[in-house]
Order: C-alpha cells, then structure tokens, then sequence
C-alpha cells in the first residue's frame, strides 16, 4: 500500500478536554486527546458508542453543544493558526473553509423548512460567491457529484421528501462544495446501499487527491477504516488508548478494547450462531474511576489498572498504547 | 394462529411532485412504492435490502399507518388493516412498533427518557403508574442502559445509547411486529453484535416478528430468514436469506454482494463497482429498471420490464437472464 499522505502537518490536537456541566455532574466526554493529521492524510477515529467522537470533531470547530458543553483545556492548531484563541466571528470564516464536518445526523444540519436547493445554494454563495443562474448550476452540479437522480428537481425538494442516505449525501455534497483543507465525516455513509457508499467513499478519495484535503473518518465500520483511512485512533471514555497505521491496528491490535472490537466485526460469509461481543457497559463518563475505564470489561485487568491509568508506550515505531499489560 | 403474520399484496405509494410557489401543479408522480408482495411469517425476520431512496422505509411508513397507501393491501394475522375498526387499530397500532434509522430526530428532545419509552404504553393505558415504571426499567435494563436514565433526557446520550432508547420504547407495548430500520448502524461493532444478540433472543423469548430494513449485509445475513432486495420501487429478487447470499440472481443482488467493503487494509479497492446513474424516479427508464447500470443488458430489458417468477424453489427473481 502506497503512503499518500504528505509530510505537511495540517492539524495538531493537543490535551483536548471537552467536559460538559450537567445537574448529575460533569461528564468528561473528551479527557485528554492529542493526534495530529498530515496534508492528503487520512485518520480513523473509532471506538465505543459514547466515547467522545463527536464531541472531539464539534471541538476542532468550537461547536460544542452551549451552554452544558464546554472545551476546557489543550490546544488545536489549525494551519498552524490557534484555534481556541479565536473569536466567534474568526471562526465563522474558519468553519466550512478551512475545516468542514459532515454531522453524523443529517436532519440536525438540514432546515426542515427550507427547500434543498436554497440550503446547498447557500451554503456554495458563502464560500464562491456565485449568483442567480451559475448558482444554481453549480448547485444543481454538486449534487450529480454525489449520485443524487434527477438534481434538477431535487433542489425543489424539502428534507422530509427525500430518502435517507439522500439527505445524507445532500450534507456531504454541502461540506464538499466549499474544499475545506480538513473534511470531518462523521458516519458520513451510514444510510447507503454498498453500490452507492462504494461510489461515495470513491469521490471522496478522488477530491482528496486533487485537493490535498485531509480527512478524518468517524465510523464504527471496519470496512470503512479498512478501505480508506491511512492511520487510526481508536477512542474509549473520552482518551485515545491506542494509535497506529492502519496496517498495524489490523494486524497487531494491542489494547484489549481494540482486539475485542476486531473480534466483534461480523463476517458477510457463514453465519455464526452467537456474536461475539464485550461484555458490560462502558462507564457512565461522570463517575470515571481513577484507573484504566476499561478496567471492568478488560480479560487481562490486573490490580494496578484500577489504579493507575497506564501511560502511552510504543509498540512499534508509529504505533501506541495506553495499557498496562501492553509491555 | 395463521403461519403469516403480515401480508402485502400489490402494494403502492406514489408521492406528487409539484412545481409552482401559489398555485402548485403535479408534474409528476414519484413512485417510492409500486406494487410489491411479500409475506412476513409469525416469529421470523423478513430483511428488506436495497438501494438508497428504493422505497424500504416508505414501505414501513405504510405498514407503520405513518402513510396512506396509494393501491393495494396489508393484511395482519389475516385480516385486511384498511377495514379495521376504531378498536382493532388501536390494538394494531400498539401491536406494530418501531426503531427508525436515525436515533436524534426519532426522540423527543424535551421529554425524559422514562416518558418517551413508557409513551406507547401511557397511549394506551393499560397499566398503573407503578407498573408502567416497573416495564419501563424492564425494557431499559433489556437494551443494555442503566435504570437511572429515566430521568435524563435524550441529548445527553451519545447516538448509540439513544438507539437503545427507541429499541426500548419499541419493546414496552408488547409488540408483535417490530420494523427496524437500520437499528444498529449507529452502534459500535461490539454493542452491535450485544444488540443483535438480545433481538434474536427476544425474538425467541416472546415469538417477535421483525421487519428489517439494513444496508449491512451481515447484518440481514445473521438476522433474516427471508430476503428481498428492492430497487427502484420493486421487489427484483426474494427468498431464503441462506439461498439469496449463497446463489445472488439478480445483477443488482450480485453487485450489492461485490461491492461490500474490504475487511483488510490490504484488500482494498481502486474501482468503484457500478457505474452508471441511479434510475430518475420521475423519469424511469423504460424496460427493466436496472437495465442501464447492469453490464449482462440485453435488447429485450431496454424494452420489457422483467416480471417476478420462481427461478429455483421459494427464490423468485426479476429478470430476463433467466
Ligand atoms: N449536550 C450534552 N450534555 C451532556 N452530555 C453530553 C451532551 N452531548 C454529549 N454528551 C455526552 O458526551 C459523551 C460523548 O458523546 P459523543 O456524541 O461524542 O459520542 P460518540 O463517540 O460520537 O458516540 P456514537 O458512536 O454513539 O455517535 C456521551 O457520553 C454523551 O452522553
Ligand atoms: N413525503 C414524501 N414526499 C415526497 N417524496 C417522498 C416522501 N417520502 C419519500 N419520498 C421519496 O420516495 C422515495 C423512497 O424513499 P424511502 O425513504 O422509502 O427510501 P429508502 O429505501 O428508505 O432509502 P434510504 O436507504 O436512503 O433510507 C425517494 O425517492 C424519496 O425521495
Ligand atoms: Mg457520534
Ligand atoms: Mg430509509
């Protein structure tokens, strides 16, 4: 496999904590994440359902949910640019330009009362500057990229006359019109058919190439990771436990959580009688113990894990973990 | 009790499309549904495959009574659903639930956790305040949450935890008919796997019948007894869930099963593997539907629209390969 990804950090996310202040305490839904992401390059970020995903990308666009959410700590250098020190109104010129997020629920992103092509019109006017009928066009024309039939009538559509995966390519079109440096999907194919996701994943890997945009991939497909994503960071309770090529999370998984959520992919052939699966829950981010948040689920928990949450080691040259028993 | 629990037959829904601002004019008929027949047995899963906008979850929305059909008819335990009395419908009503595929706008964002799963059952209230309580942390314990969520309220769950909210809310009326539209893509491989694991042994425990509607094929694959894949507003190919994935007919079928996404990093893929436009539902392409995406067309399918037959016992399909 060829590395694409240049030498050029586009991204550095360091000691990122988002917590969120709530009546039954503050849940730490972000504690302490630190990656970085090349120019071309592109990250994997998976984990448990909870873990922090979403609340990491809202973060690296200061569009955590106000007033209980709130980034508290690190820094996010964008460009090379500190992100964190910026006002509102920098910002505004930041988000959509520079760093884009496909949201994992297009409904929350889409007006209900507006028709699709007044928002996808907009949303081109503010980055291009198009007008009337070359608005339109160009509208009209973002929308054939992502193999939405009949475009034309489409833009006169609302959100609730259309399918699904539909309104899931109409947001992605969205974030693709304006060629952000730094493109965040999150579950961005989760609503289409593998023909149409295979098209989709295929587009974005050609606009990538041509634009050198960075992607960071937020998903709980494998498949996804596996076809696409050149590094991965693998997220439980809030912290990145373990990072590596992509090579190496597959072929090496070293964090228990990684290996039991390889384990838990569910193959197209045979049919297995009972799924493998985790046991437990995962812990209810307000109440974290001291030591690993694995530590109750973990097949190889010793004593010092309810302690002391491990530090990061190196496995291999580019691949990392937090884990006791890693060594 | 009847083998079948839901039947369809020629069933259609067909959306206007107007033009105009003041005075709206149809200029065109969307035909998300038209004319499918299939039959959901009492304790299976009936998987619903296809292409993104084919019209699976239009399908639902009809059985669901979330749409009024446009032609034909859906019969439950037998009897037809369009003649039901005001009595048998609220009992039809609370009898056929449902988890949709997006897990933020399917619940109240202003209501608790205990009121939006205890809802369908305070709709047809049946039970005393305690022993709603009581079901309510029953069903809730049954997704995997902990009973402490009654009293918080939907946006402070990740997307994951809330699917297991509305899986919750469609178990506490004692449902019959349960529609999942992709019930579990939001979750994680491993809650996943946990999720899919209680619905089979729910479906055990208290004889559930599923309608599943999931772009996973491993999914429908481990969950479904019978399959069919629609595309475009139509059943192409039906049958044994075991058969369809071991002998795919259909081209579309074939190319679904082709295009699955690699499970290493070292089986990528360059190609994509359709070409072609989806078909323009306002302006479908004469003949067989899938005729200009399929690399086997033939003359006969630009002009003839393949009909459903049998191809091999209990495994029907569309198409004039065969
Ligand atoms: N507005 C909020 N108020 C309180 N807690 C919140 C809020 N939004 C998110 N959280 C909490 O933050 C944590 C992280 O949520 P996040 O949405 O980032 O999870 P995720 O990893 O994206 O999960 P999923 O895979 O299910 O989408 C969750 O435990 C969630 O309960
Ligand atoms: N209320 C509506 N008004 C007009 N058209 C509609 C309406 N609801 C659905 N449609 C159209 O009907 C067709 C089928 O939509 P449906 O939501 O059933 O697709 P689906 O198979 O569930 O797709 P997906 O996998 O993307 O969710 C689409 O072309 C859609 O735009
Ligand atoms: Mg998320
Ligand atoms: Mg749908």
């Amino acid at each position: 496999m060829k590395q694409m990804a240049d030498d050029r950090l586009v991204l550095e996310v360091d000691d990122l904590k988002t917590y969120f202040f709530t009546r039954w305490g503050v849940v730490k839904a972000v504690d302490g994440v630190s990656f970085s992401l090349r120019q071309k390059e592109s990250l994997g970020l998976v984990g448990e359902s909870g873990c922090g995903k979403s609340v990491t990308a809202l973060s690296l666009l200061r569009l955590v949910p106000q007033p209980a959410g709130r980034i508290v700590g690190g820094k996010i250098r964008l460009l090379g640019e500190e992100l964190l020190s910026k006002s509102e109104r920098e910002m505004r010129k930041v988000r959509g330009r520079l760093i884009s997020m496909i949201l994992q629920d297009p409904m929350t992103s889409l007006n209900p009362v507006f028709r699709i092509g007044f928002q996808v019109g907009e949303a081109i006017q503010m980055h291009q500057g198009l007008r009337g009928k070359s608005l339109w066009d160009k509208a009209k024309e973002v929308l054939r990229l992502v193999n939405i039939p009949a475009p034309e009538a489409r833009l006169r559509s609302y959100p609730h006359e259309m399918s699904g995966g539909m309104r899931q390519r109409v947001v992605g079109a969205i974030a693709l019109s304006c060629q952000p440096a730094v493109l965040i999907a999150d579950e961005p194919t989760t609503s289409l058919d593998v023909t149409i996701q295979a098209q989709y994943l295929k587009l974005l890997r050609d606009i990538q190439r041509e634009s050198s945009m960075s992607l960071i991939f937020i998903t709980h497909d494998f498949g996804i990771v596996a076809q696409m994503c050149d590094r991965v960071a693998v997220m439980y309770a809030g912290k990145i436990v373990e990072r590596g090529s992509v090579l190496e999370i597959f072929d090496c998984p070293t964090h228990p959580y990684t290996q039991a959520l390889l384990a838990a992919v569910l193959p197209v052939e045979g049919r297995p009688k009972r799924l493998f699966s985790i046991e437990g829950q995962p812990p209810s981010l307000h109440d974290l113990p001291p030591g690993c948040p694995f530590y109750e689920r973990c097949i190889r928990r010793r004593d010092r894990c309810r302690e002391n949450y491990p530090a990061e080691v190196e496995v291999s040259p580019g691949h990392s973990v937090n884990c006791w028993e890693a060594v | 009790m009847l083998p079948l629990l839901l039947e369809a037959v020629g069933l259609k829904k067909h959306f206007p499309v107007t033009e105009g601002l003041v005075y709206q004019r149809v200029v065109g008929w969307i035909k998300a549904v038209d004319g499918i027949d299939f039959t959901v047995k009492h304790g299976e899963t009936f998987g619903l495959v296809g292409e993104s906008g084919c019209g699976k979850t239009t399908t639902s929305k009809l059985i669901l009574l979330l749409e009024t059909k446009t032609a034909g008819t859906l019969r439950f335990d037998g009897a037809d659903i369009h003649g039901f009395n005001s009595t048998a419908l609220k009992r039809y009503r609370a009898s056929v639930q449902a988890v949709f595929q997006d897990p933020y706008s399917s619940l109240n964002p202003r209501m608790r956790v205990g009121d939006i799963v205890g809802e369908p059952l305070r709709i047809n209230n049946v039970l005393s305040a305690s022993a709603l309580k009581e079901r309510v942390e029953e069903v809730l314990t049954q997704v995997g949450l902990l009973p402490e969520a009654i009293a918080r309220y939907p946006h402070e769950f990740s997307g994951g935890q809330r699917q297991r909210i509305a899986i919750a809310r469609s178990l506490a009326p004692y449902s019959r008919l349960i529609v999942l539209d992709e019930p579990v893509s939001a979750l994680d491989v491993s809650i996943r796997a946990q999720i899919m694991n209680l619905l089979q042994d729910l479906q055990q425990k208290l004889g559930l019948t599923f309608l599943l509607i999931a772009h996973n094929l491993a999914t429908v694959r481990y969950m479904s007894k019978q399959v069919a894949i629609m595309y475009t507003g139509k059943i192409v190919e039906m049958g044994e869930s075991d058969e369809i994935f071991t002998h795919p007919l259909h081209p579309y079928t074939q190319a679904l099963f082709y295009a699955a996404l690699p499970s290493h990093p070292r089986h990528r893929r360059e190609e994509s593997p359709l070409i072609g436009e989806v078909p323009n539902p306002l302006n479908p392409p004469p003949g067989c539907l899938f005729h200009p995406r399929c690399v086997y067309a033939k003359p006969v399918c630009r002009a003839e629209e393949p009909l459903l037959r049998e191809e091999a016992p209990g495994h029907t399909v569309a198409c004039h390969l065969y």
